[in-house]
């Protein structure tokens, strides 16, 4: 793809500098993808006009209404206006292009415009509740739907989170990255299979996954509806996604490293457990973030096996515990009735989402290293001892 | 040994056999390899332990009402009256509303990332993506229910009175202020956003595996861009977006919290897509729950059993889609 942005560059092409006769021609490397002011203006000048179009006709002239036809409409017209004016400018062939272009634009826009909505508005819609102390180091036991802000808070639907979280990325994270060595180190004959279950699992709908904890561990073994039975089924939804991005990072493992190992007389264990996970840390680590900022955020298992409360319930072997989104749903069920507890609701989806922010910004960062990537401390370590054996 | 030495030497094809390598395990490994195998044949276990108790609790309420479970569109404690004849097909309504803006949308934004931007936007971008992805889905719901559906009812409004010829934009209930708040429509609006970044990042990652000989041929023909686009990339990518988009399609059935949060819930069928009215087997399992009976609940285990396999289907579907296609081989996990 990044071909077309440099095209083979010969002696004197498209070189449009003269040189002195005799000389050879001096190579002035072509640019094929150029943005020129007329394609800036074009675009910028089919927005702005559509945009004041489409403001005198929307609520003015035609009898249409709301936010979400307005931008339709808009659209419609910046995509009329552009290919008119690119029609002026070039041919058609270059206006499908570059219609086309702006139509493919759109949809990265759009996406980046989804993602910055969602964050904005749950922060910004939440700013009501989260600016009161309050709201962090009370539950709602002594709160009722009425109470003012100043009463209440998420501190049990904080703690029961956090306590499922860590139990349910206990559970899943050692099977799951156990299976991915099974993937990408023993295999044989069950490899497709289990990968194809593996897959299969991926799809399975969150709720299904609560359905069957309850069945099983509830209804059948007698736990009771509790926070492990909530983290069990979360883990039983991380884990298809913990072993897939595992495995894949185990696979980008260079196989030399594998194969230096056995020569020097490793076992599978010893090369597993002292090269080959070590050189994968960076990425499993990210695939373990990734799966708990997917855990976290987890509403209809956590409903169906934590129910819910308002009090603290700390203890996640017995009671029921309310989780973050789960005190979100409840919340907001009673839409308009109780307009402070939809405040609050809203202040936990700000958490939520900050939460989720954060765990994101970590993989990240986490993941920034491709496997074997020593940082820098590793590498003055290297350093220094190169510099001891030398000696 | 000297008995070795004066053996013949394999003369014919048949006699020349490649020598058995044999390799003992030690103790240490083979222990080691054992607990992976077990650990790998664990999601064996895990995925038929839920088929298995899900047919187990379920089949009583199968069995009760019989093959009018499937085609019942009812939902009563009165008389013990369930049927998802309705909500498994408004389920699926929903989702193909949201597959229908979320291909074109994700289509459009893949090509974006991985043929228009440049160097420097497209690791952003998919940074972007995976966030995407990785905002939980009762956010959405939240951001849906309180500020789109005010936004929208407009438009559904609009659609509702000029394109009524279009049966399924007609409205057959009395006209209301909450006439068009809880749609099928409004509903896949939100769940598409759920399903645009699984479709956006695999159709991603097909259509950069396209061959580079194929585009530059274009290019060398004299194509522009959107024709190398067009007539390379797409075609390529065919299989492997096709696949993505039912991957999708099993994101989008199995969506709970947003739908429930959105929609008006009736046990009916619903195919006038703009007015309110709509289920999903997902949302009346997780509405239900608390005051469920017995046999409520078996029939909620029944309902969930048939999610679960119709998205298992479609799951299976798309891999087979996209491992015998070129641009899937490429790509597979």
């Amino acid at each position: 793809m990044s071909g077309t942005g440099d095209a083979p560059r010969g002696p004197g092409q498209g070189s449009a500098v003269r040189s002195a006769p005799g000389q050879p021609a001096t190579e002035v490397p072509l640019r094929i993808r150029q943005v020129t002011a007329e394609d800036r203006l074009t675009l910028g000048g089919a927005a702005i006009g559509s945009l004041g179009l489409i403001w005198v006709l929307y609520e003015r002239v035609l009898p249409f209404s709301g936010a979400f036809g307005f931008w339709l409409c808009w659209y419609l017209g910046f995509l009329v206006l552009y290919a008119a004016a690119a029609g002026l400018q070039w041919r058609p062939l270059v206006v499908r292009d570059k219609l086309m272009a702006a139509a493919v634009g759109s949809g990265g826009v759009l996406a980046t415009a989804v993602v910055l909505e969602q964050i904005g508005y749950s922060i910004t819609r939440g700013l009501a509740s989260v600016s009161h102390l309050n709201f962090f180091t009370e539950s709602m036991a002594f709160a009722s739907p009425t109470s003012s802000l100043r009463v209440g808070g998420i501190q049990h639907a904080a703690v029961g989170s956090l306590e499922q979280l860590g139990l349910a990325t206990l559970f899943s994270v050692p099977l799951g990255v156990m299976a991915a060595l099974f993937l990408a180190e023993v295999g044989g004959r069950m490899e497709r299979p289990v990968r194809t279950i593996v897959n299969a699992m991926t799809a399975l709908p969150s709720i299904v996954a609560g359905l069957f904890v309850y069945a099983f561990a509830v209804l059948t073994l007698g736990l009771p509806e509790s926070g492990l039975a909530a983290s069990l089924a979360v883990a039983v939804v991380m884990l298809p996604t913990v072993t897939r991005a595992a495995e894949v990072v185990l696979r980008v493992v260079p196989g030399t490293l594998r194969e230096a190992s056995y020569a020097l007389g490793a076992s599978q264990f010893r090369t597993v457990w002292n090269v080959i996970l070590p050189t994968a840390r960076s990425g499993l680590s990210t695939a373990v973030v990734l799966a708990m900022a997917r855990g976290i955020g987890e509403t209809a298992p956590v409903l169906l096996t934590a129910g819910f409360t308002a009090n603290p319930n700390a203890n996640p072997l017995h009671g029921w515990q309310a989780t973050l989104p789960t005190f979100i749903f409840n919340m907001i069920e009673n839409l308009g009735q109780y307009p402070n507890d939809v405040a609050r609701g809203l202040g936990a989806g700000a958490v939520l989402m900050l939460i989720v922010l954060v765990l994101f910004t970590i993989a990240r960062l986490l993941g920034g290293s491709a496997p074997g990537e020593l940082t820098r401390r590793q590498q003055r370590q290297l350093r220094r001892a190169a510099a001891e054996w030398s000696r | 040994m000297a008995a070795a030495l004066t053996s013949p030497l394999p003369v014919t094809a048949d006699e020349d056999v490649p020598r058995r390598i044999v390799s003992r395990t030690s103790p240490g490994d083979a222990i080691f390899r054992a607990v992976l195998r077990a650990s790998g044949l664990s999601v064996f276990l895990i995925t038929g332990m839920i088929l298995a108790f899900l047919i187990l609790r379920g089949s009583w309420a199968l069995r009760a009402d019989g093959f009018s479970f499937f085609t019942k569109q009812s939902w009563l404690f009165v008389g013990n009256n369930f049927g998802i004849g309705g909500i498994l097909p408004d389920g699926i309504i929903i989702a193909v509303i949201a597959m229908i803006i979320a291909v074109p949308v994700a289509v459009a934004t893949a090509i974006f990332i991985s043929e228009y931007a440049p160097d420097r936007l497209r690791r952003p971008l998919i940074a972007v993506i995976d966030l995407m992805a990785a905002i939980p889905s009762i956010i959405y719901g939240v951001w849906g229910r309180f500020f789109l559906v005010p936004r929208a009812i407009g438009t559904a409004s609009w659609l509702s009175h000029h394109l009524s010829f279009l049966p399924a934009f007609r409205i057959t209930i009395p006209v209301s202020p909450s006439t068009f708040v809880g749609s099928p429509v409004i509903a896949g609006m939100v769940v598409s956003l759920m399903a645009i970044p699984i479709i956006t990042s695999l159709s991603r990652q097909v259509f950069s595996q396209a061959p580079q000989g194929e585009r530059e041929g274009a290019y060398a023909l004299g194509s522009t861009r959107w024709g190398m686009v067009r007539t390379v990339v797409l075609p390529f990518g065919r299989a492997g977006v096709t696949g993505a988009a039912m991957l999708g399609l099993g994101r989008a059935m199995g969506e709970t919290i947003a739908v429930l949060l959105v929609i008006t819930t009736i046990p009916t069928l619903n195919w006038h897509v703009l007015q309110s009215g709509g289920n999903s087997v997902a949302a009346l399992i997780a509405l239900n729950w608390n005051e469920a009976t017995a046999h409520m609940l078996s029939a909620l285990m029944a309902a969930g059993l048939a999610l679960f396999a119709i998205t298992l289907i479609v799951n299976s579907l798309a891999a087979v889609v996209i491992n015998r296609s070129r641009s899937g081989a490429a790509t597979a996990d």
